[in-house]
């Protein structure tokens, strides 16, 4: 098999870039009682991938930038959130591409959403207290709100940048 | 097509919306004022106390780690902690049965529960 040098570069820079906005992230304060609210800058990067190349490509960055950014700058704690939360947002993402129902602004809503809800699922099993599904409500609303944000600067980038170049 | 799908988005994020403040609203009303301050670590009670006695008492959890509970007016809350992003002391005093402030980083728990010392929520 001979290996696909462009999507190689693009795949790697993709990861970087995804680190960079998961680190940058950090110095964002977001003051809210509530954990796990975030930006969710790094679904940029997957969603853009996702859009432009495969499901596949998303799925790898994906993974390897949550794997590195706990290793970097987290822990085992916020690995298991960030790791079930970005597997059932491109999980959801993924299949919602398939379907071709919503724009790139409705799958960045489902994925902000459905990682909240991935992240409190892990939460749950980890603290073994059902309460925490009390968050839920303030997570998805919050993961609409950025998930929305998200999305229009995706669609953006989407629209801007062309990878056959 | 592309205006179907800004349709369905619209759709998507009102229904999301509106969904999760139902969610709220029905978390928040169908509780009633507690009785007692309960303290889980690791998923077991280590103790509990009256919401009707104003009082501090400093938790220890299992490595060590000081959470500071107070109990004032009726509502319990966090007002110190040692962990590094100090969540559990920016979520507001609970009251209410079911509500509870988590401090993951210590696996803490605080929940209020009612006179059965039954949780009415689970």
């Amino acid at each position: 098999m001979k290996t696909n040098v462009r999507k190689l570069t693009i795949l790697g820079i993709s990861t970087a870039a995804a680190m960079v906005l998961s680190y940058v992230e950090t110095f964002i304060p977001v003051s809210v009682a509530v954990p796990g609210v975030k930006l969710g800058l790094a679904n940029l990067v997957t969603l853009f991938l996702l859009i432009k190349l495969d499901w596949k490509s998303a799925a790898a960055v994906s993974a390897v930038r949550v794997a590195l950014t706990a290793l970097l700058f987290g822990s085992a704690a916020s690995f298991a959130y960030s790791a079930a939360g970005a597997a059932l947002s491109i999980l959801v993402m993924g299949l919602l591409k398939i379907t071709g129902v919503f724009s790139p602004v409705g799958a960045s809503v489902a994925g902000a959403v459905s990682h909240n809800a991935g992240q409190i699922l892990m939460a749950i099993v980890l603290m073994g207290t059902r309460e925490i599904a009390y968050w839920l409500p303030a997570l998805v609303l919050s993961g609409v709100v950025t998930g929305l944000a998200v999305g229009a600067v995706g669609a953006l980038l989407v629209s801007k940048i062309d990878l056959k170049a | 097509m592309k205006n179907k799908r800004l349709r369905n988005d619209i759709i998507l994020s009102v229904a999301l919306l509106v969904l999760a403040i139902a969610a709220w609203g029905v978390i928040r009303f169908t509780h009633k004022t507690g009785e007692f301050a309960v303290v889980e670590i690791d998923g077991k009670e280590t103790a509990r106390y009256p919401l009707g006695d104003d009082m501090s008492v400093e938790i220890v959890t299992g490595d060590g780690h000081v959470n500071t509970l107070v109990i004032a007016g009726g509502r319990a809350s966090v007002v110190s902690a040692d962990c590094p992003d100090k969540l559990c002391v920016k979520q507001p005093a609970i009251s209410r049965t079911g509500e509870t402030i988590i401090c993951l980083p210590h696996r803490l728990v605080i929940r209020i529960e009612g006179e059965s010392g039954v949780d009415t929520a689970s």
